[in-house]
């Protein structure tokens, strides 16, 4: 029995969609299971011998240090805007005097880790895609492999490690210099009454509150290191292969960064109702 | 290999066969060969028609579809990858761009083997023989503290082969290690390959390349592949006698340069 054919060619253009989202989710799911593996492996191997926690802190100073610059700078000015649109807002409804929490609150809790795994998968993370696809398309991972050095243990496992410990210490910066601003925009421009502004935060700020911010750092710079290294160690086809490693890498993990940031704020927040932490 | 050779092999390729897309197509198609220890073989062919992945293969970089590699006798498959990691110790390869770390100076590069697999050794005796085996290649002390991007495309050769002779491997393996160089460097990298091989008596060295002069000029043996299949194995005699019409084209092709 034939169909007709425009009824036909809709069975046929819904195949297509059907097939290219079974496909998309397919890899999707295979790429998650690829690079979860490739962390993995990664990490075990940390912690088998010879150990290189020389190239831990070598990579933490990469991650840490070399970025304490850009994330004293940004923070400082995101603290001021944040700060000037707070302040306007509550302004209108007469509650100028809780501009500091508010933005203590904001800043611990989401936009010091956002921000801070933001701006680091960028520099750091860009960093280590393009570093091991160059090594990738220049036969030095070939040469490391056939000079019996574990390209994994040696090249991927110290770069997620350092970004892990680094992105906590990070973000306290970034946290701190973000409340700097803050505190300039209340007290020095506005002309906020300062007794207040602190003793509104000490009324507000919680430790459990600092502590869910560096929580979700941390796992920040585990995904941005996984993705990025991932994509770097796995790249082919000369420079042009290169660049698209670091892309992708880059834009994945900022992506990932803001996507998993809503699911770790309910998980926590699912945690502090079961612990029965917090108001 | 050399069908009246009774010795030991030190690498043997048994029927290998490889494919990347599930056995759609086979870039090998049946490999076998057998490498004579002690030997400096050349391995010869067109572009595509596999060496650089059965060069993969030899070197436990690739595992085959099907068939057996043997190294030193041992059995690659047998191996896990931090056996197969461990194994590779055996190997010392000279890349076709050097593969030099480029955050590492000349003597860093060769010093590096060393710090990574002879872990008892002191700095100053990890220098030592670094400084011996960049001596042994001819590279002028000068260079040593240099980045690679500051020194010529001949002396990254040098270290490289220096990089690869640094643990003192029983098998050296050459890939196109004169691709892209101009005749008098190529010169420099063949004569090179030569001393280092007879330096190093008990060392295998095999030779992958496009260059059929340098082979006919200092290989023991020379294996000739063609669409992933051995076509000729044997001497360069046995080379220049063969009636088989590629080998014929290859030869009149190789001798003409």
């Amino acid at each position: 029995m034939s169909s007709h054919p425009a009824i036909q060619k809709t069975a046929d253009f819904l195949d297509r969609v059907f097939l290219g989202i079974k496909n998309t989710v397919q890899n999707f799911i295979l790429l998650i299971g690829d690079m979860t593996l490739f962390g993995a492996q990664s990490l075990r191997l940390l912690f088998t011998q010879p150990y290189r926690y020389g190239e831990v802190l070598k990579h933490m100073e990469f991650i840490g240090n070399q970025s304490v610059g850009i994330i004293t700078l940004t923070s400082i000015f995101t603290g001021l805007a944040l700060s000037f649109q707070v302040y306007l807002g509550f302004k209108l409804v007469n509650a100028v005097n809780l501009v500091g929490p508010t933005v203590a609150l904001g800043i611990t809790r989401e936009l010091g880790p956002v921000l801070t795994g933001l701006i680091v998968a960028a520099r750091a993370g860009g960093a280590m895609a393009a570093r091991l696809g160059t090594m990738r398309v220049n036969e030095q991972m070939d040469a490391l492999d056939v000079m019996g050095v574990n390209t994994k243990q040696y090249l991927i496992a110290p770069r997620i490690i350092a970004a892990v410990l680094c992105m906590p210490l990070l973000t306290a910066l970034f946290d701190f210099m973000a409340m700097v601003g803050c505190w300039f925009l209340c007290i020095k421009i506005v002309g906020l009454d300062d007794a207040v502004f602190y003793e509104k935060i000490a009324q507000t700020v919680e430790v459990y509150h600092i502590n869910e911010g560096l929580f979700k750092s941390a796992i920040f710079g585990l995904m941005f290191a996984v993705i990025c290294t991932y994509k770097g160690f796995n790249t082919s086809g000369g420079a042009k292969g290169v660049g698209e490693a670091t892309n992708r890498g880059v834009v994945i993990s900022m992506v990932s960064i803001i996507i998993i940031d809503y699911f770790l704020m309910n998980l926590i927040r699912i945690y502090y109702l079961m612990a029965g932490i917090g108001r | 290999m050399a069908t009246n050779y009774k010795g030991e092999f030190a690498i043997q390729l048994t029927d290998i066969k490889k494919s990347f897309d599930g056995g759609k197509d086979f870039i090998l198609k049946g490999i076998d060969l057998k490498i004579p220890k002690g030997s400096l073989t050349a391995i010869i062919g067109f572009s595509g028609t596999g060496k650089s992945v059965m060069l993969k293969h030899i070197l436990g970089l690739y595992k085959p579809t099907s068939g057996k590699v043997e190294i030193l006798g041992q059995d690659l498959s047998l191996f896990n990858s931090d056996q197969l990691t461990q194994f590779r110790c055996n190997y010392g390869v000279l890349f076709q761009s050097a593969a030099l770390f480029d955050d590492m100076t000349v003597l860093e590069n060769v010093s590096f083997p060393l710090e990574e697999h002879r872990r008892h050794l002191k700095k100053e005796q990890v220098t030592q023989i670094a400084y011996e085996k960049l001596k042994m290649v001819g590279l002028d002390p000068k260079h040593y503290e240099k980045l690679p991007s500051q020194i010529s495309g001949g002396m990254q050769k040098r270290t490289g082969l220096a990089r690869a002779l640094a643990l003192d491997p029983e098998i050296l393996i050459y890939d196109e290690p004169t691709t892209g160089l101009d005749p008098i460097l190529t010169e420099m990298v063949d004569n090179l390959i030569l001393e280092t091989h007879k330096a190093h008596q008990g060392t295998t060295s095999v030779m992958v390349s496009h260059d059929l002069g340098a082979a006919f000029r200092i290989a023991d043996f020379i294996v000739m592949l063609d669409a992933g299949k051995v076509l000729l194995s044997g001497t360069a005699e046995d080379f220049f006698k063969s009636d088989i019409e590629l080998v014929k084209k290859f030869v009149g092709k190789g001798m003409k340069h």
